[in-house]
């Protein structure tokens, strides 16, 4: 299938699902639906890294807080639509990866690992710091209620999300399939060879982190608008981590299907649990759900249903 | 004038010297083997000409340019390509994709020739055609033989298209039969214009590859030249008595 | 600006203590990332899970948290025994991309700290001793036994694992492990066996962290995530797989953390950790006393 069908189907996909939550007229399902989406693309874009070239990032909440942060920071300075915040938001986090990247990608694996990490917490004591967009205790975004020719905001953000999501699972799929994947997956493998092969590592690497990072920011760019108030501990919650990795890692790492499987499924699940237990046993399910996966299923979902495939037609 | 010139390269780790001061060159088309006892140095050398390892003295010539600054990558896109001692496939790729690697990354990004996807995939035929390894252009390389994995490494290195190939330990632990069909291959390649150096402890196969041996002990060349004069070199002998 | 002598002194005499307290909290750590390189990032998690056994028992049979850590110390050994079980027939025997093993000891970290959030709440947890709260003086230091009583306790472990390490033979067999496991297949030693147990004996040192820790400050689950870029801030400060580098990192980086809280305020202390990390990773990846 070719890129531009790709994308056309996916839209067709997204538009019926909007069509479908305003039928349905709830608003709890924009809400509910925004999350969902939102991690879909988070997803996605860990497993762009992550899962194409085996670099583990464990500071995805700082990517998304970045974007978040970008959007709370305009807001105060000059206020600006969401699309454009999206894309600033974007473009700042995905520098913030390429810097990252560039600090530690020459090193082994770990350490990029625990660099993540690091940026996180160095981010956020940053931003816990820095009054002008609210320090420790927040800032609130006021928005409107309505939008023009959409209707209730929540339906803007909604639908927002909903291209984002399809412009993540389009570039996803589009690396996988182009020589840019090609050398990712010789890095996964075997950077020494890959490199013997002239594979220039480093510079892909960098590519992959700004690719993956940028979407991340893209992604928490409209949460402060969602939530109408961001403070450090949310905007860095620690839930945005686990999640991405958790859901490319149970869904499947090898291709875009993975992250978007993992993605609805847990993503589901913690809407379910937050409703009906409590949001920590939604998390703590992530966490026992990835810790069984990493164990028993490497491949996860994916990974089962084409080995079940397999099993049946061999 | 020589194809690769590498002088006084030195590299130590800690307080371990590794290579010292390093002297050699290799003329295009010749065949050269490299042999020298465990931990002689060998692999580092490699390391150090291929970009892999940081030399920390002396300078490495590649076609009359100095490649000191490169990156592993690059030098392979200069022509200088390797294969590795133990083979290091790209596991989640076919056979074919394997090939496919050094065409995409090394001779496209080359410049000048631009190789079309149908290029590639003759490209691929032909040189799995020439190693033995057609029928199992779809395989993934874990589904090979240890001598397969050793075929498809020393096909992936050509694939970069090389003007010199060095081939690290390419025969250990196979048999007899299959140390001749690698050392046949490897002199097929030299007809065919490549200049080659060979790393290895498999005697036999040395000697009927070479028409040149350099010994490194200890991180020193101690004999380089023609091979039944060095292997009667009482310094060679005693290195390789007293291991 | 004119900075106060006593301040100045005291600020260092609290880095070190903290230092040495930090020492105990990452030697786990050397062992497991620097020595074995396995990457087992949820080890604050399990010192948190330390400090809340302490918790349990001193506040239900009013033990002295200390002693209780050690007589976890073979329990928390097990354990260990048994994580690493886990690891090397899932990951390091099949040979599985290190990304899961990563994503492995990551989901125990936050499994263990959501855990403990779902039975304990988020409250600041305490344990009760007599060393709590007094002082010495000398002139114008102060030195609470809060934290006094924890660093010997620490360089107390920290020695006793030196010593271990470099004066046994399980102790040897287990720096060699990282240099050639071929050597120590040739003394009939197992690589796995040996491996698991020092695995295990890092595993074990978070038994007596996670008492130290809950001695020095109240604790809550999240506590274990400033913990991460210390101890690693620390391994890679100290130079990876170097036990004495670790307490020398360890002591600096207290005595800078306590610098950054005494003259800059406490909300930037979180990053300090970090921010040396990242420092070291990008100009001095070997540590500052490596090659």
């Amino acid at each position: 299938m070719r890129s531009s069908t790709f994308v056309l189907i996916c839209t067709a996909i997204a538009a019926a699902v909007f069509a479908l939550a305003r039928w349905y007229g709830n608003e709890y399902a924009f809400f509910a639906g925004y999350v969902v989406l939102q991690f879909i693309v988070l997803a996605t874009a860990w497993n762009i890294l992550g899962g194409y070239t085996g670099y583990v990032n464990f500071g995805s909440a700082a990517f998304f807080a970045v974007g978040a942060y970008t959007s709370i920071f305009f807001h105060k300075f000059y206020p600006l639509p969401i699309p454009v915040l999206i894309v600033l938001g974007g473009v700042l986090s995905g520098l913030i990866g390429l810097g990252m990247g560039y600090l530690t990608l020459r090193l082994r694996g770990a350490f990029f690992a625990i660099g993540t990490l690091a940026l996180a917490v160095v981010l956020q004591t940053l931003v816990t710091n820095w009054t002008y967009v609210g320090g420790a205790r927040g800032a609130y975004v006021l928005r409107p209620n309505e939008m023009e020719f959409i209707g209730p905001y929540i339906q803007y953000l909604f639908l927002l999300m909903l291209a984002l999501t399809v412009f993540a699972l389009s570039v996803a799929r589009g690396i996988e399939r182009s020589q840019l994947g090609y050398g990712f997956a010789t890095i996964r493998d075997d950077e020494l060879a890959a490199e013997a092969s002239g594979v220039p590592t480093l510079r892909l690497k960098l590519i992959a982190t700004t690719i993956s990072g940028g979407l991340m920011g893209m992604a928490g760019a409209p949460f402060p608008y969602y939530l109408g108030y961001v403070q450090p501990s949310s905007a860095f919650g620690l839930e945005y981590a686990v999640n991405a990795i958790a859901m490319p890692m149970i869904g499947g790492t090898t291709s875009w299907v993975g992250p978007l499987i993992g993605a609805i499924l847990l993503a589901t699940i913690q809407q379910w649990a937050t409703v009906t237990i409590s949001s920590e046993l939604g998390v703590l399910i992530v966490g026992v759900l990835l810790v069984g996966f990493v164990v028993l299923a490497p491949k996860g979902i994916v990974g089962l249903v084409g080995g079940w495939r397999r099993g049946r037609s061999g | 004038m020589a194809l690769l010139e590498v002088s006084g390269l030195g590299k130590r780790f800690g307080g371990f010297v590794a290579l010292d001061g390093i002297d050699f060159a290799v003329a295009a088309g010749e065949r050269v083997g490299l042999i020298g006892p465990n931990g002689s140095g060998k692999s580092t050398l490699v390391n150090c000409i291929c970009g892999t390892l940081a030399n920390d003295s002396g300078t490495v010539h590649f076609d009359g340019a100095p490649i000191g600054g490169f990156k592993a990558h690059q030098r392979t896109r200069l022509g200088l390509a390797r294969s590795f001692q133990l083979p290091r496939p790209f596991m989640s790729l076919t056979v074919a994709g394997n090939l496919r690697v050094p065409m995409v990354y090394t001779v496209n990004a080359r410049g000048g020739r631009h190789l079309s996807a149908a290029d590639i995939d003759a490209r691929c035929a032909e040189l799995l055609q020439l190693v033995g390894l057609a029928p199992k252009a779809d395989r993934f390389p874990r589904d090979l033989t240890q001598v397969e994995m050793r075929k498809l490494e020393l096909a992936r290195a050509m694939a970069a298209e090389p003007k010199l190939l060095i081939a690290d330990e390419a025969m250990a632990g196979l048999s007899q039969a299959e140390v001749s069909e690698i050392v046949a291959l490897l002199i097929d390649l030299n007809k065919r214009g490549i200049t080659i150096i060979l790393i290895e402890h498999i005697m036999r196969a040395v000697m009927s590859f070479s028409e040149r041996l350099v010994v490194l002990v200890s991180g020193k060349k101690i004999a380089d030249g023609r091979p039944d004069v060095v292997i009667q070199d009482p310094e060679v002998e005693r290195a390789y008595l007293g291991q | 600006m004119e900075i106060p002598y006593d301040l100045l002194i005291n600020a260092l005499v609290a880095g070190l203590l903290l230092g040495a307290f930090y020492a105990a909290v990452t030697v786990g750590i050397s062992i497991s990332f620097g020595i074995l390189d396995i990457v087992n990032i949820a080890h604050p998690g399990f010192i948190i899970l330390g400090s809340y056994i302490a918790y349990i028992v001193n506040t239900r049979l009013g033990v002295d948290p200390i002693l209780v850590s050690i007589v976890m110390l073979p329990v928390f050994y097990m354990f260990g025994a048994i994580v690493y079980q886990v690891y090397y027939h899932s990951f390091e025997k099949r040979g599985e991309d290190p990304l899961r093993g990563l994503a492995f000891f990551f989901g125990l970290l936050f499994v263990t700290e959501v855990a403990l959030v779902i039975v304990f709440g988020v409250d600041y947890r305490y344990v009760q001793a007599p060393y709590i709260g007094p002082s010495l003086k000398f002139g114008m230091v102060d030195l609470p036994l809060r934290m006094l009583v924890p660093a010997v306790v620490a360089l107390v472990l920290f020695l006793a694992l030196q010593l271990f390490l470099t004066r046994t033979f399980m102790g040897r067999a287990i720096m060699g492990v990282a240099q050639d496991q071929l050597a120590l297949r040739l003394v009939a030693a197992s690589p796995t066996r040996i491996k698991r147990s020092a695995f295990a004996i890092s595993m074990a040192t978070a038994a007596v962290a996670g008492a130290l820790l809950i001695i020095i400050q109240p604790v809550e689950p999240s506590v274990g995530r400033e913990y991460i870029g210390r101890v690693f801030a620390i391994c890679v400060l100290g130079g990876l797989g170097s036990i004495p580098g670790t307490l020398v990192g360890a002591m600096m980086l207290g005595v800078i953390e306590s610098f950054t809280s005494t003259f800059y305020g406490p909300s930037w202390a979180p990053a300090v950790a970090f921010g040396v990390l990242l420092l070291v990773l990008a100009f001095r990846p070997a540590g500052l006393f490596g090659r």
